[in-house]
């Protein structure tokens, strides 16, 4: 196998897109991603997305904005896995250029989850959990998250507050990201007081409906090893779990994120301790706190007291949702891990808004999660 | 003509069991809201149950079978007919049975129906289940009489429209603990309450629905079944009758010459409410509750258009073995959660969207 | 209408049917064609008696579509004692009551009304163990 590098980064601002299309978005993303990376021929397209068909009445994505974008005739394919469809793309993205089958792919998330009135929203979402056992008998999405959160503050006896950290810091790093959705601060004050979703989490603890679009290019790396653009993807792990959070003996163990975590790290010969920055996938503030404890950077039960400490603040020793993340940037489910591992590439290339550059990053890692963690794709980026 | 009923093998009654739902709508607070409080001292009963918004009469009859299946103790698949009796079936067009039957593991090897008869549906299907018994072709049957009955917002009926009933699993007279003496049913066609079809809730002809229909439904058939049975008021131990309110029953026991001693146990209806085609046979499931071996009780329903069913049982030894293997009826009527009117206004679909 | 589905999964829903490995003996709701033990695809159905302890829970403030008319309402993992963990909605009990451990049994209720004129579906629900001085 082949190493790989990113050189192209695109990205739309993550908002409610009521003037663009899905393959508007999509496009937008791409051809920046191109211009980017200086390349004007791609032979793949790998296009991450969850609910185009639900919600935008559009399946066959990949033809579609292969043609849109200018390289119609191409290899192109869409790649679903629920909230972590992006990272999935990106997988297969890498997994061509490095196989040499490939030698100038795009992996391209895109969401338009604002086409149809918000309850359609929320059924489609809640696609992503299992339908005859979850979904249909009464259980959002949020739900799912909200039965991991209760066990957690459980087993762990801490109070709701405590969550609060993770949400306010992501927030405080969207103020300084232009594509980001929130670009404000919220408070202690509003998160106790934020309406209720599904007990207990409330909509301060959970991320937005989004559109956007995000890309990346990847290329062998002994072609552009050197160039200031060339960003090495050192490893990009996938492994599933249950589907039904009830079938998981410990439903607050992220067991998916432990095995892509552990996978990565040993094909980037590395460990928790050499990461320098944590994109994770903070779609709800647990899931913050277990993707955290799966890829052992703090011990289960201690993340919140770490969290609280400033561990994972911009200027702490490892901080996370650096551009905002899923609840500061915005959500946009197939997109996600596109953008999360195009916002790790951009603070190696040292690109990140002069307030949440991260300084001296040599390893970035990445973390996408699909549904209540039964797809998990972690990735690990360097100079 | 031999007027009374029997079969034509001894049949009894080897499971019963009752269900009536959580909550509890006050007479004073439908009065509160539709009569600003002033008929406060004359209402017909103090409260009336209420189903959850997750319940009706499918969901009601399961439990109270499941209930019956306690007591009975016998394989569920050998009863070879469901017979639910109710005027509040949620489906028009497919049966509640069939439910019961997938539900209970009675399926595939049974006959499954639903009966209408306004309030004596239940009793209808007992009697249903009784001959399918008693002619040999079948082993055991399972009847229920079941409603969550509605009533017209601010009518009269509204105090009283309940929801509860109770299942009845009827088998060979050697296994039962309650036995049959025999039956008697008097029909005539009498327009005193009814609904017709597409409509939400019923009309009734007020006070017409007493004499000529209450009254005399149940009088003659309670005279020619003692007459018939050679017996007297004072041979039976307790006597359930329909029970839309609280005066109807208690008038009727002393027009026939029973006590309120006889009648006190299955009178349910001041807790619960006229729980429709529930109503008699829930009365009667309290009453099995207390029952001593030996004992004679006398079951008379009523359902308008209109009908009575009498029953005489005789209880035998098994009846103490049963007794508490499931739930007690005075369990579930004590069990009680108190809304208010607009949530059981929520619940019960009072407020039409479109 | 999710006719087929709702037909298909019947004796789940109503009397909670889940599987039991030949093999190794484990059991699963809902039933599975291959045991996640020990890979045997010996797995005859097997009927969970439907009582358990609550696991974790959460109230639901906003649903899906569906279940829009509902809110609150409460859903609960529940470790029931044959060993296999169920997702359900609780019944005939306040949110505020709702506890980790509490002692839970099915009931069969409607889950939803596919509209005014689709078919109700009927499934399971847990509620508070109702009475423990009578039945078994
Ligand atoms: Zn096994």
């Amino acid at each position: 196998m082949r190493k790989v590098a990113i050189i192209g980064l695109g990205q739309t601002p993550v908002r409610e897109h009521w003037d663009y299309s899905i393959r508007q978005l999509a496009v937008q993303a791409l051809t920046e991603a191109m211009k980017d990376a200086g390349r004007s021929n791609l032979d793949a397209l790998f296009v991450g997305n969850m609910l185009s068909g639900a919600l935008a009445e559009q399946e066959h994505l990949g033809a579609l904005i292969a043609d849109y974008a200018g390289y119609a005739g191409i290899e192109a394919v869409k790649i679903e896995a629920a909230c972590a469809s992006g990272g999935a793309a990106v997988r297969q993205a890498v997994l061509a250029v490095a196989s040499g089958q490939v030698d100038t792919a795009a992996a391209v998330g895109v969401e338009k989850l604002t086409e149809f009135s918000g309850k359609f929203t929320s059924k489609g979402l809640a696609t992503a959990a299992d339908a005859d056992y979850e979904a249909s008998i009464g259980l959002s999405f949020a739900a799912l998250n909200a039965l991991m959160m209760q066990r957690y503050m459980y087993e762990y006896k801490v109070p709701k507050d405590d969550f609060a950290v993770f949400p306010i810091n992501a927030h405080h790093n969207a103020r300084f990201n232009p594509n980001a959705m929130f670009q404000y601060d919220i408070t202690l004050r509003q998160y106790r007081k934020a309406k209720p979703i599904a007990d207990p989490i409330n909509l301060l603890d959970s991320s937005p409906i989004s559109d956007g679009a995000a890309a990346l290019i990847i290329v062998p790396l002994d072609k552009v090893k050197g160039q200031d653009n060339a960003v090495e993807v050192v490893a990009c792990e996938m492994a599933t779990d249950t589907l039904d959070l009830a079938n998981r003996k410990n439903a607050v163990w992220l067991k998916a994120a432990e095995k892509s975590s552990k996978k990565a790290y040993s094909v980037a010969g590395v460990g928790p301790g050499d990461i320098d920055l944590f994109e994770m996938h903070d779609a709800f503030s647990i899931v913050s706190v277990l993707s955290l404890e799966a890829c052992g950077f703090s011990e289960a039960g201690q993340t919140l007291k770490k969290a609280n400490e400033g561990y994972f603040k911009i200027d702490g020793q490892l901080p996370v949702s650096t551009m905002g993340g899923l609840k500061g940037r915005g959500h946009p489910v197939g997109a996600t891990g596109v953008y999360q591992i195009l916002e790790a590439a951009m603070q190696i290339r040292q690109e990140a808004p002069g307030n949440i550059q991260v300084p001296d990053v040599r390893y970035a890692m990445a973390q996408n999660i699909g549904g209540s963690g039964a797809t998990i794709v972690t990735t690990i980026l360097s100079k | 003509m031999n007027r009374i009923m029997k079969p034509l093998k001894p049949v009894g009654i080897i499971g019963y069991g009752a269900y009536v739902p959580a909550y509890r709508l006050s007479a004073k607070e439908i009065s509160r809201v539709w009569r600003n409080g002033q008929d406060r001292n004359y209402l017909p009963i103090k409260q009336k149950s209420v189903p959850g918004p997750d319940e009706d009469t499918i969901t009601m009859s399961i439990e109270a079978s499941k209930n019956a299946l306690l007591r009975a103790e016998i394989d569920a698949d050998r009863i070879r007919a469901v017979w639910v009796g109710s005027e509040s079936h949620p489906y028009t067009v497919k049966p509640s049975g069939t439910v019961l039957a997938q539900v209970l593991g009675i399926y595939p090897d049974t006959v499954a129906g639903d009966l209408e008869f306004a309030c004596k549906a239940g009793t209808e299907a007992m009697q249903a289940a009784i001959g399918f018994v008693g002619s040999g072709m079948a082993e055991y049957a399972l009847a229920l009489g079941t409603d969550t009955a509605q009533g017209r917002p601010g009518d009269a009926l509204e105090y009283t429209a309940a929801a509860g009933g109770a299942a009845f699993i009827l088998g060979p007279a050697e296994q039962a603990a309650a036995v049959l003496e025999g039956s008697y049913s008097f029909v005539t066609d009498t327009p005193d309450f009814f609904r017709r079809a597409y409509q939400h809730y019923p009309e009734h002809g007020n006070r017409f629905t007493g004499d000529l229909a209450y009254f005399l439904h149940i009088r003659s058939a309670v005279n020619t079944l003692m007459e018939e049975l050679n017996l007297q008021p004072n041979d039976f131990d307790a006597v359930v009758f329909h029970q839309p309110n609280v005066k109807f029953p208690r008038k009727k026991a002393e027009d026939l010459g029973f006590t309120t001693d006889q009648l006190k146990d299955g009178l349910l209806v001041d807790y619960v409410g006229n729980t429709y085609a529930g109503s008699s046979v829930l009365g009667f499931t309290a009453v099995l509750d207390k029952a001593r071996p030996g004992d004679r009780i006398l079951l008379a329903s009523f359902g308008s258009g209109a009908g009575s069913d009498a029953f005489s049982f005789v209880i035998h030894d098994k009846i103490t073995e049963i007794q508490s293997k499931a739930p007690q009826t005075m369990q579930y009527v004590r069990r009680e959660k108190q809304i208010d009117y607009a949530s059981y206004a929520r619940w019960r679909k009072k407020i039409r969207m479109q | 209408m999710d006719i087929p589905r709702y037909w298909r999964l019947r004796n789940q829903r109503y009397r909670l049917e889940g599987s039991r490995c030949k093999e190794c003996g484990s059991i699963c709701f809902p039933p599975r064609f291959l045991c996640p033990h020990c890979k045997s695809a010996e797995m005859e159905p097997y009927e969970l008696k439907g009582r358990g302890k609550i696991y974790s829970y959460t109230i639901i403030h906003q649903a899906p579509d569906i279940f829009d008319k509902n809110v609150p309402y409460t859903v609960a993992l529940i470790d029931l004692e044959e060993g296999a963990r169920i997702t359900a909605q609780l019944t005939d009990i306040d949110p505020d009551d709702v506890s980790i451990g509490m002692p839970v049994e099915m009931v069969i209720r409607k889950i939803y009304e596919d509209g005014e004129n689709g078919p109700i579906q009927y499934g399971y629900k847990f509620r508070p163990i109702l009475f423990t001085d009578a039945g078994s």
